[in-house]
């Protein structure tokens, strides 16, 4: 298809590859043996597409994501990023394809609610807070549990070993101060922070961040690169942005999405120099018969 | 291990002040349990005497407050407007009034052991449904479980369905009409437009006889107070944060683990107990229950009770209904006319002026003048 692999990029199976191992493998359960195949990889997407009433907002598109990878995902608007979250995190269901994640589970009809249970967390472009409680409460709420039906939550209490958590991570977002503060009074960049906090004490091995130095000073800009960089000890994270200055200073594998499917992938400063994909940024008058 | 900082943890997860409230709940409570009662007793000369007529409209206020209640926990709490809270309010009031009516037994204008309606439509044998009402404690069963059960059934496809923002009010103010409907019909076997009413004895004792409504009026503030503590209970807990978390951000919620649907469908399941307990509380004390007090209208009303007491406090929706009622009696007495352009005035100008409703306007004020800054217990969550 037309992913364009850069030799020191990521491995990316092409369907050459996949259908080869789909014969191979064949007699057997699919669905498990294609997940087990890629052992290394966290998440694995398999010609996925999503059909809004004939739109495709994604068509064909294939990924693989290592464990500890921070993947930063790029491309014009209306390529599909956005969409890629939502087929992961469970908003959106592909008409066709699959999502597996981790060894052998497949994403696919799950509600959002048991996909974050299974450690995927999404961040939201826009903030997305609790604005009348405190951000203590906010933390609180996010915090992995054991079960977070309306019973259990009716009869918990707080218990020091998860009051140890939130406080650690109001050190790491640097809101150790505010922790009384409703989350409505925070500034912009301080709501990101905390939203980040909040998908982190969901302890997600994968994180999905979408834009999250949008409208932030060059210095938050600077602090919140630190943050998601650190987060790879523990987590893969799968970040959109647009802002080129942010994807040099985190980024170490990017993957180019251009109208649903992946124009290339790899280091950032192969992506940048691929004719494509200035293509695609700078105009279209190299690609009189691009089809919209 | 480093030292964990306790003042970090806010204060309604001290596990003492979960279901009992402060001090003025309890004065609040027991002056209105007892000391109005008694005041009731006192000879009808005394100037601190208060009148069966008085006694008997506050008994209906606290109902009233009890449905409120319930409606805020969907809608102050949950951000879930509910129209339709009438319908819980009517199942409630009709499965006590279904009980009534065959109490009256013989003493009926036709002497028969049927309904005097049923009569009327010449209906001959009881219907089905009627015949367990013969129980009291069956009665008292259905008056919250129908409620309940409507509630879970309806509930349950339409939050699965993820039916969200302005549709579900529209939806809840359908059922109230479709509910209006059917019960107005003569065919349904519930007194079509009259209703049930003409009640004459409950469990035995006369229900005209002013002891007994006493009797009732003092339930009625027990009840109120019991579903305070149980709204309070709810609210406190960390299910009751889902809650106001699902009003503020449904999509961060279902991103964090939550099934907000299952949140939903608890607390409107809850709301309408509730609803249908302050139905059956109200139908001894006011004596009829007609398909226009549990329609579009009504339902619309407790909403403007809620919001003109304020909206996600709980102190807020008792004193929003029994305040806006008051208004209401005093109103129609002297000005019958000017009451409905009252309502409506009155619901404008807290959504435009004050949409934290009274309770919020006051803790406003209460935090910006420094002369006020009296702690007065148990008022600050």
């Amino acid at each position: 298809m037309t992913s364009d692999i850069h030799p020191r990029g990521q491995l990316t199976p092409t369907m050459d590859t996949i259908s080869r191992e789909l014969a191979n493998i064949e007699g057997t359960s699919g669905r498990t043996t294609i997940g087990s195949r890629h052992q290394r990889s966290i998440l694995y997407l398999e010609d996925v597409t999503v059909d809004f009433d004939g739109f495709k907002a994604l068509n064909g598109l294939n990924l693989v994501m290592d464990y500890h990878e921070l993947r930063v995902v790029i491309g014009p608007n209306g390529a599909g990023k956005s969409t890629l979250l939502d087929v992961i995190s469970g908003k959106v269901r592909p008409t066709a394809g699959r999502v597996v994640f981790g060894q052998a589970t497949d994403l696919i009809g799950l509600w959002e609610h048991q996909i974050t249970a299974l450690g995927i967390g999404r961040k939201f472009q826009t903030p997305s807070v609790y604005t009348t409680l405190p951000v203590w409460d906010n933390l609180d709420l996010s915090l992995r549990r054991r079960s977070k039906g309306v019973y259990a939550t009716l009869l918990s209490r707080v218990s020091s070993e998860e009051s140890d958590k939130i406080a650690r991570t109001l050190q790491t977002i640097g809101l150790t101060k505010k922790a009384r503060v409703l989350a409505g009074q925070l500034s912009h960049g301080e709501k990101q922070w905390l939203e980040i906090g909040m998908v982190l004490l969901q302890d997600p091995a994968l994180l999905l961040i979408d834009e999250p130095v949008a409208g932030m000073t060059d210095q938050e800009t600077r602090k919140t690169g630190d943050l998601l960089q650190s987060l790879t000890d523990k987590h893969s994270l799968i970040v959109i942005e647009h802002d080129m200055e942010f994807v040099r200073q985190i980024a170490k594998t990017v993957t180019v999405m251009h109208e649903g499917t992946v124009l290339c992938e790899g280091p950032v400063e192969y992506v940048q120099n691929h004719p494509r994909v200035i293509e695609i940024y700078l105009g279209r008058q190299k690609e009189p018969h691009a089809s919209v | 291990m480093r030292k964990r900082d306790d003042a970090l943890i806010p204060e309604n997860d001290q596990p003492t002040n979960r279901v009992l409230a402060g001090p003025l709940f309890w004065i609040t409570g027991l002056v209105l349990l007892v000391g109005i009662p008694l005041l009731n007793l006192l000879p009808d000369d005394s100037p601190l005497h208060v009148s069966d007529f008085t006694l008997n409209l506050f008994g209906k206020f606290f109902a009233f407050a009890i449905l409120a209640l319930g409606l805020d926990l969907i809608w102050g709490y949950t951000g879930v407007l509910s129209l339709g809270h009438g319908v819980f309010f009517g199942l409630g009031a009709y499965a006590m009034g279904m009980h009534l009516m065959l109490q009256i037994g013989a003493e009926s204008v036709y002497g028969n052991a049927l309904p005097d309606f049923m009569v009327w439509n010449q209906v001959k044998e009881l219907p089905w449904f009627w015949v367990p009402f013969h129980s009291f404690w069956f009665a008292l069963v259905a008056v919250i479980l129908v409620p309940m059960l409507f509630a879970a059934v309806f509930g349950f496809f339409v939050f699965r369905s993820r039916i969200r923002g302005v549709y579900f009010p529209i939806m809840t103010q359908a059922l109230a009409l479709v509910v209006w409907l059917v019960f107005n019909r003569n065919e349904t076997n519930l007194g079509g437009t009259n209703g049930l009413t003409d009640f004459k004895h409950i469990l035995g004792f006369s229900i005209h006889d002013p002891a007994t409504q006493r009797v009732l009026y003092a339930l009625t503030v027990l009840c109120l107070g019991l579903a305070y503590m149980l709204c309070r209970w709810v609210t406190r807990s960390r299910a009751g944060r889902v809650l106001i978390a699902i009003r503020d951000c449904e999509q961060r919620v279902l991103f964090s683990g939550y099934s907000p649907a299952s949140y939903k469908l608890f607390v409107f399941v809850i709301s309408a107990g509730l609803a249908g307990l302050a139905g059956a509380l109200y139908v001894p004390q006011v004596g009829i229950i007609t398909p226009n007090q549990i329609g579009v209208l009504p339902s619309i009303e407790i909403a403007i009770w809620v919001a003109v007491g304020g909206r996600g406090t709980l102190s807020g929706a008792i004193i929003g209904a029994t305040g806006v009622n008051w208004m209401r009696s005093v109103l129609t007495n002297h000005v019958p006319e000017l009451w409905l352009l009252v309502l409506g005035g009155l619901f404008i100008a807290v959504v435009m002026f004050v949409p934290t409703g009274i309770v919020g306007l006051f803790r406003q004020t209460h935090a910006k003048l420094p002369c006020w800054k009296i702690k007065i217990p148990g008022w600050h969550r």
